[in-house]
């Protein structure tokens, strides 16, 4: 009773924050929608009895990916006139892409079907909820029987660092850094420079 | 109602609590404060003169790259609680596959910290 009043309160605003992301005209103001939603999803994981992915979720989406696209809208150049001005230029376009994305979505749900071998594995499931916690059924097949997916993560994690690093990393020219080691190593000989000068004469 | 979700009893009374004391803080200003507004008391207020131009500047895209490598640390020691959690019944293999995936990662710090991405300038 209680757990399904819960169930409507996240499902419904959800659904309405979910709705505000697209429909808001500010981006900043669509981005705090989209943590609003996020927040809400994370109920709804809870409510599931799924508490690890909930609070992976407010860790990783809350607190890091929404602050990411925080930091993607301010770095686009935010200007209100221009972006209503190309609404109609780009509107064929984009409801050509909407559309696509819609028949495609149909004809995956037309053409669903169930794998024969679901039945089975969904009536005998993973330790109930009771004998073991949501993150330790999780490790005990995570780092064992799904080892290749597990590696394959870690690649992606590598990839998406090195490519980050690649695309935004630009150092200014002649920024003077600290180098311990060689300012530690100066010694006068290779510090100071002795000069002999004339009398009345500069150098 | 099970048990799982009694747990999270506390974490309801919280939420409503901070809930109730923040919508009257701002809810306590529309009843209780003197209003008497004017143009000049409402407009901009930057040290006395004019604001200069529109606050939202663009982002140097370095903050970006700050923010996508909290990411990925954030997303590793995500994949760590599990481990942490079942340690005793992973085994050497699930010992071994963590530690392939730290290095893999530790490659990447390495990487990140030569190419200098840590420095600011």
């Amino acid at each position: 009773m209680v757990a399904a009043a819960f169930f409507y309160l996240f499902a419904s605003v959800t659904v309405a924050a979910a709705f505000m992301v697209i429909a808001s005209k500010n981006p900043v103001h669509a981005v705090l929608f989209l943590i609003l939603a996020f927040v809400n999803s994370a109920g709804l994981f809870v409510l599931l009895g799924a508490e690890f992915l909930a609070m992976i979720l407010i860790v990783v989406y809350v607190g890091a990916v929404a602050v990411l696209f925080l930091f993607v809208v301010m770095m686009l150049d935010v200007d209100f006139a221009e972006l209503r001005a190309g609404f109609l230029r780009y509107l064929p376009f984009g409801g050509l892409i909407g559309i696509i994305m819609l028949i495609e979505l149909i004809l995956v749900l037309g053409a669903w079907t169930i794998a024969p071998g679901v039945v089975d594995v969904v009536a005998t499931p993973a330790p109930t909820a009771a004998d073991v916690t949501n993150t330790e059924a999780l490790g005990r097949v995570l780092y064992t029987k799904y080892v290749y997916f597990f590696e394959a993560a870690g690649m992606i994690l590598l990839t998406a660092m090195v490519g980050a690093i690649v695309l935004t990393l630009r150092h200014k020219e002649g920024v003077k850094r600290q180098d311990i080691g060689e300012q530690v190593a100066r010694n006068p000989e290779t510090s100071i420079e002795i000069k002999q000068v004339e009398s009345g004469k500069g150098i | 109602m099970n048990e799982l979700l009694l747990d999270y009893l506390p974490v309801v009374i919280f939420i409503a609590v901070s809930a109730i004391i923040a919508g009257a803080l701002m809810l306590a200003p529309f009843l209780i404060a003197v209003k008497n507004p004017d143009s000049e008391k409402v407009s901009a207020y930057e040290c006395g003169f004019a604001a200069f131009d529109d606050a939202r500047m663009k982002f140097d895209v370095r903050f970006y790259l700050v923010a996508i490598l909290f990411i990925i640390f954030d997303l590793e020691v995500a994949f760590l609680f599990p481990w942490a959690v079942a340690f005793k019944e992973v085994g050497a293999l699930g010992f071994w596959s963590v530690m392939v995936f730290l290095a893999v990662l530790t490659i990447g710090f390495i990487y990140e910290w030569r190419k200098g991405a840590l420095e600011w300038d």
